[in-house]
């Protein structure tokens, strides 16, 4: 590892910036104490050094990965980026740091402390993820169906094939409000794309009729002898419930989502997406 | 009767049927088809009994021709009866699906005239999904015992998984509860669909393109505590459709008293759940962990401790296989220690490779150590520091956190367990469930 420099780095809070990063401390062989995306509040008063992102040393360092440590470890690092761990940034710097000095072991160095936090920040990000898969509510409006989600981690590009497969002839979005983008499909289309806000218009007739009957299927269900809620709420957390269509009108829905400083940075992060080559297009 | 009661009826005589996963059928969409299946399963909610719910899980009619005792939907019971068209059935799955609020379809069936007839219904709805809809979700079917083997493989041609349910788990038991059903007129179908599935297995090879069988394989369900058949009888069946049938999956339903009945727990006995839940530890330990069921019980010891998780129980009987060392143990080896589940096993034995492993190393691996310390070493030595009484051992591994997820009113007694009730732990399997058995 490099000496450690009394300074922080700031970039856009994109993927390719943050491999330009990556780039920077190789360069000048030193060790940033910080990583920060601009717009995010930092903590520590350290001089700041700006990081500008580059697609050429991005893409230097995204083709090293699998040369120099192994084909899985592009996308280990890709869902680091998209967990919701504290300082991601410089967990992943530190994890390339092991991975560039020991190569493919290091995707077997689980007792390694940086190695350990990635795999789990990784699978937290996964399990979420999969959750989604499930708790996903489309309404029906017309000929386009919408979801609002509210995750913790950016699962939008985890969970896209999914549902692009699953819906192939659909035309729908799922609007993730914590980091302001949304998954457009259509037939043949999908993109995730920036969206400040988006507020579900009111259902007709039909769509208020199939939630009534969901949620009237959704208590009949459940057996009164085996009640339990404790169990109902370690596998579905309450923090879901506020976009669950059975569980509207429960009385422990969430509090509203509050727009923190992690989602503004990846809120700005996916406006890059327009261009057509960031990293979470399809 | 408008949708919406008809819906809560069907729905309520349905709820006790357990097989609600989805897992075991790939299938990508295709272009004008809608839907897909995931071969892990996918929960969509969880129902205020802590199950999951991924199916729309309804009977076509919960009126029935049959007088088993043990069910709701029985001829003698009074209750409200109901009925869906398939023509309802296919387009509620398909409202639901595209909201995304279920996995696919889980239909049943209360007799109505006969059992053909009822299969013919149930056929005629999943035409409609399949051919009509064009859907491409999971569907899983329930065969109705005493169909034609003609209808049922025609059956088993539009669903993913078809189940056949035992329910009792002795001949005895159904003579005497399930009057119209026998022994035979279960394992017949469950044959029948056995050997369709391997049929169907060798056109795949011949053939690309062979309609597929039931291709998420068979499932069946057991009811527990209704009876006095102990857990012993119960895992030795439950392996028994393994091998024999090739069953997927056995569930297994802590019985709920619905109908006041000489035979049967009176109307307030409450479920066994703990019970419920010790039988699918055992059954987990049987289909991933390479244990048989005469390892876990037998004839003398033939129910399941109350207080330890059958793994516990064995490792605690079975002192001379241990400790094993961590840093060389077979996979199978480290497989059968208390707290090293199969995750970790695996990540154990990918670790090791980048280099020797400690305690704090295997802390950090999800080794719940506070089980595992007693039956393990690392690089020759067990943990610093560790006593092993016979006290401290039993204390540890009981906190099963299992206990505290299903935290059911009825077992807070087991605090009241003072250290000398510990003291007899081992040998006490055989003494417990008292509750919910019958008589
Ligand atoms: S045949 Fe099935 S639905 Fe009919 S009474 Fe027996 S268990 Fe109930």
């Amino acid at each position: 590892m490099f000496k450690p420099a009394a300074l922080a780095y700031t970039y856009d809070g994109s993927f390719e910036g943050l491999l330009c990063c990556v780039f920077e401390s190789y360069q000048w062989k030193e060790t940033p104490l910080a990583i920060h995306s601009d717009g995010e509040e930092q903590g520590l008063l350290l001089e700041s050094k700006w990081i500008a992102t580059d697609s050429s040393r991005a893409d230097r360092v995204l083709k090293s990965l699998p040369l120099r440590i192994c084909p899985e470890a592009e996308e280990l690092v890709r869902l680091g980026f998209w967990s919701c761990t504290p300082d991601r940034e410089l967990l992943l710097l530190n994890f390339l740091y092991l991975g560039f000095t020991h190569g493919r072991k290091v995707m077997n160095m689980l007792a390694d402390d940086t190695v350990n936090t990635l795999h789990k920040a990784v699978q937290q990000l996964r399990r979420e993820a999969h959750l989604y898969l499930g708790f996903v509510r489309f309404s029906v409006y017309g000929p386009v169906m919408a979801a609002v989600i509210e995750p913790k981690g950016f699962v939008l590009p985890v969970i896209q094939d999914h549902f692009c497969d699953r819906f192939y002839g659909e035309s729908f979005m799922i609007y993730d409000k914590t980091h302001r983008v949304a998954l457009i499909h259509q037939p043949g289309q999908q993109a995730i794309i920036p969206l400040e806000e988006w507020i579900p218009p009111e259902p007709d007739a039909a769509e208020e009729e199939y939630r009534r009957l969901w949620k009237g299927f959704y208590n009949a269900i459940g057996i009164r002898e085996r009640k339990n809620d404790r169990l109902r709420s370690s596998l579905m957390p309450k923090r879901y419930w506020k976009h669950l269509t059975e569980m509207k009108g429960s009385t422990t829905a969430a509090s509203g989502g509050k727009l923190t400083g992690s989602s503004k940075k990846l809120e700005e992060r996916s406006l890059r997406l327009g261009d057509g080559d960031g990293p979470f297009q399809s | 009767m408008d949708m919406m009661e008809k819906l809560e009826i069907l729905t309520a005589s349905a709820k006790y049927d357990v097989a609600c996963t989805s897992s075991g059928s790939e299938r990508k969409n295709q272009a004008g088809g809608l839907g897909n299946a995931v071969s892990m399963g996918i929960c969509h909610s969880f129902a205020a009994d802590g199950r999951c719910i991924s199916l729309l899980k309804v009977l076509m009619t919960n009126g029935c021709i049959y007088d088993c005792a043990y069910c709701v939907n029985r001829k003698s019971n009074q209750t409200r009866r109901a009925a869906l068209t398939p023509e309802e059935l296919a387009d509620l799955t398909m409202q639901f699906y595209r909201r995304n609020y279920i996995e696919g379809l889980f239909l049943s069936s209360g007799i109505m005239r006969s059992p053909d007839y009822t299969t013919e219904q149930m056929i005629a709805a999943l035409e409609l999904l399949r051919n009509t809809y064009h859907f491409r979700g999971y569907i899983h079917v329930k065969a109705i015992p005493g169909t034609d083997d003609v209808l049922l493989s025609r059956l088993g041609l539009l669903a993913d998984r078809m189940s056949v349910n035992i329910e009792l788990p002795s001949q005895e038991s159904l003579g005497r509860l399930a009057p119209d059903k026998s022994k035979s007129s279960i394992l017949k179908p469950m044959s029948l669909i056995k050997e369709k599935i391997n049929e169907n297995r060798s056109d795949l090879v011949k053939y690309n393109h062979a309609p597929r069988f039931a291709p998420a394989g068979q499932s069946t369900q057991m009811i527990v505590g209704a009876t006095p058949d102990t857990d012993f009888r119960i895992l030795t069946l439950t392996e028994g459709l393994y091998r024999k049938y090739g069953l997927k999956r056995v569930f297994f339903s802590a019985y709920t008293p619905v109908v006041e009945h000489s035979l049967l727990p009176a109307l307030d006995t409450k479920p066994p759940l703990l019970r419920e839940h010790r039988l699918y530890q055992a059954d987990w330990l049987l289909r991933f962990y390479g244990f048989q069921a005469g390892e876990l019980l037998d004839e003398a010891a033939p129910n399941f401790n109350p207080l330890l998780d059958p793994k516990c129980s064995w490792a605690v009987n079975h002192r001379e296989q241990f400790p094993v060392e961590i840093n060389r143990a077979a996979y199978e080896q480290l497989l059968r220690v208390p707290g090293i589940g199969v995750r970790s096993a695996q990540r154990i034995v990918k670790a090791r490779r980048a280099g020797a492993l400690d305690f704090a190393a295997l802390k950090k691996l999800g080794v719940v150590l506070k089980r595992a310390q007693f039956f393990i070493t690392c690089k020759g030595k067990m943990l610093e520091g560790l006593k092993v009484s016979e006290h401290t051992l039993l204390r540890s591994l009981m906190s099963g956190q299992e206990l505290a997820a299903l935290e059911p009113p009825q077992y807070e007694q087991l605090t009241l367990f003072d250290d000398s009730d510990l003291a007899a732990l081992p040998a006490a399997g055989a003494a417990v469930h008292k509750r919910g058995d019958w008589p």
